[in-house]
């Protein structure tokens, strides 16, 4: 069985971002970055599919550039087994991204497609979905449990939908994002860190894969939320009683 | 291509506060781009719902529903939608977010060949070739211009930020045939497990009872709370904590994971507000916190702060409330 997980490259989760002279960008000069949180729930569940089976191959991919090589060698030091990037240069939207993807699975031909729901970043969580409707493939999101049949044909998958747990059965291929519960994603071990410099890489152009075609979607500013004056701390119980009846707030 | 569609996940049942919400969001886009806006309804509620949706502001309704339509999943929704729209022009189509347009839509956008902008805050502007949207970034902690550049995009609106419609003149309603064979051959809904309360939806709520890790669970501090939200017809919800720890079920949670409310009145009890959940319910229109940690981050964003012990405040401010409301 060959599983492929989709991952990015993202500021460290609690960095503080601040946005660049001129509003037009964001000064990430002095910003640590890691694999997406999400996604890097997305690498834990692979191997722990991998691990139940006895044997399996996980691929790790990303679309980026020469940076991202750091996240590809933090998820095979996780104990991914080796790493494709997909040189985009420029700036690239989800269309483009989720159609590198889809070259990247047309050539790979994995089983399973794991994602993270989102990017911490942009927030977005447009690429998996775009991914398994250029492939084609049955889909689930926001996934709590992934279990793989035992005759290795389907997952049943339980997701975190607004009414509460759905649960789908999906034939593979098919594709799959990681919610916060799925799992709790393994630190690195010393002699993974060790193995993963050795792991291969592919770099691959964008151009290569595919016509990605024009970029249409751009973030073209940014701004702060507008500050909100503080509010008032009230002495007692009876004085917040008399506040929320008095401004009709109940 | 100056038009606009809205789509509405019909379940069974009335159209929901969201529902409303998208329409007053899709008449936004249609005046942005100088159109009219017409709705889409799918799922075996559409022709019970296309009356009411019809009283809103639209020019026409659709309803599509059928055996496949039934269940909601991602392919038949998308496939649906896809179907509806060949040889029809809309300059936007969008939808309230929600846990199913955030598979459905970016599906969609990708057999459409189209740009998405998701979960909009603000529709700025819609031209002829470019469309312009604000979003949040970064939790919640930045918002971001963005720009689409096609003559068909996909958006959808964050529910809460948008205004429900006065209601007007009835549209006309036509019902169009599902197409077959919408369905995956590899996909099976198996079942959906959902908590039932007879207390009102988070998502439609005036007022929200939320709860943290502080109540230290359903045997301690969760009942008191629940009997504050009873007392205030208000919906409960929670933080991650609480439903990780298994307190309350995930549909509870608010925040980057979870939903995103923004009430009339929000009440948290025992939270701390972590960027997470703060992104979830920051803009709610009054925010009171009753915390014991006068250093809790959930200050910051509270409009009323009591400094207490929830074990001793919470009865007493349900005892202070019953008592006024006679």
């Amino acid at each position: 069985m060959k599983l492929l997980v989709t991952l990015k490259r993202t500021p460290q989760r609690d960095a503080r971002i601040r946005i660049a002279e001129g509003g037009d960008s964001l000064d990430l000069d002095n910003i640590q970055f890691e694999v997406n949180p999400f996604d890097e729930l997305a690498v834990e569940e692979a191997l722990r599919i991998r691990e139940t089976l006895g044997e399996a191959e996980v691929v790790v991919v990303t679309v980026g550039g020469e940076e991202s090589q750091q996240q590809l060698v933090s998820a095979m030091a996780m104990g991914a087994d080796r790493a494709v990037r997909i040189d985009g240069g420029g700036t690239l939207d989800s269309l483009q991204i989720a159609r590198a993807l889809a070259a990247v699975a047309a050539r790979e031909e994995p089983d399973l497609v794991l994602s993270g729901k989102l990017a911490v970043d942009d927030e977005c969580g447009q690429v998996p979905a775009m991914l398994a409707g250029l492939l084609g493939w049955p889909q689930a999101n926001q996934a709590s449990s992934i279990e793989l049949s035992a005759d290795g044909a389907s997952v049943t998958v339980v997701c975190e939908v607004d009414a509460g747990l759905e649960t789908l059965r999906l034939d593979l291929p098919a594709l799959v994002t990681a919610d916060l519960r799925l799992n709790e994603p393994r630190y690195a071990s010393l002699p993974g860190i060790m193995k993963a410099k050795k792991k291969p890489v592919e770099v691959l152009a964008i151009e290569e894969l595919c016509d990605p075609g024009a970029t249409r979607s751009r973030v073209t500013g940014f701004r702060a939320l507008q500050e909100k004056p503080p509010g008032a701390i009230l002495g007692s119980v009876d004085e917040l009683a008399e506040v929320l009846v008095e401004k009709k707030l109940i | 291509m100056t038009d606009t569609l809205i789509v509405i996940q019909a379940a069974s049942g009335e159209l929901g506060k969201s529902d409303l919400s998208a329409v007053g969001f899709g008449l936004e886009l249609a005046s942005a781009a100088g159109g009219q806006l017409d709705l889409l309804l799918l799922g075996p509620g559409a022709e019970a719902q296309a009356g009411p949706a019809a009283a809103l502001g639209a020019r026409q309704v659709f309803t599509m529903g059928g055996a496949e339509l039934e269940t909601y999943t991602a392919e038949v929704f998308a496939g649906a939608t896809a179907f509806f729209l060949e040889g029809r022009s809309y300059r936007c189509v969008g939808a309230a977010t929600n846990s199913a347009s955030r598979e459905y839509f970016p599906r969609l956008a990708a057999v459409l060949d189209a740009p998405m902008a998701s979960d909009v805050l603000e529709v700025e502007s819609v031209d002829p070739d470019r469309a312009v949207f604000t979003r949040a970034v970064f939790v919640g902690n930045l918002l971001a211009t963005v720009e689409l550049e096609a003559p068909r995009v996909l958006v959808t609106c964050r529910a809460s930020e948008f205004e429900p419609p006065p209601s007007s003149e009835a549209a006309p309603i036509e019902a169009v045939d599902a197409p077959g064979g919408l369905a995956h051959p590899g996909k099976a809904f198996v079942g959906i497990e959902a908590a039932t309360s007879d207390r009102p939806d988070l998502k439609e709520a005036d007022i929200i009872v939320s709860v943290g890790r502080g109540t230290r669970g359903p045997e301690e501090g969760i009942p008191l709370c629940e009997r504050l939200a009873d007392v205030l017809d208000a919906a409960l919800g929670a933080t991650r904590a609480v439903v990780d720890a298994g307190w309350m079920a995930n549909e509870f949670q608010i925040g980057q994971t979870g939903k995103i409310v923004a009430p009339e009145v929000y009440i948290a009890i025992g939270l701390s507000g972590s960027i997470q959940h703060l992104a979830g319910m920051r803009n709610s229109r009054t925010i009171v916190a009753i915390n014991k940690d006068p250093e809790a981050p959930i200050f910051e964003v509270a409009d009323f702060g009591l400094v207490a012990d929830l074990f001793d405040a919470v009865p007493e401010l349900t005892a202070a409330l019953e008592k006024r409301s006679g």
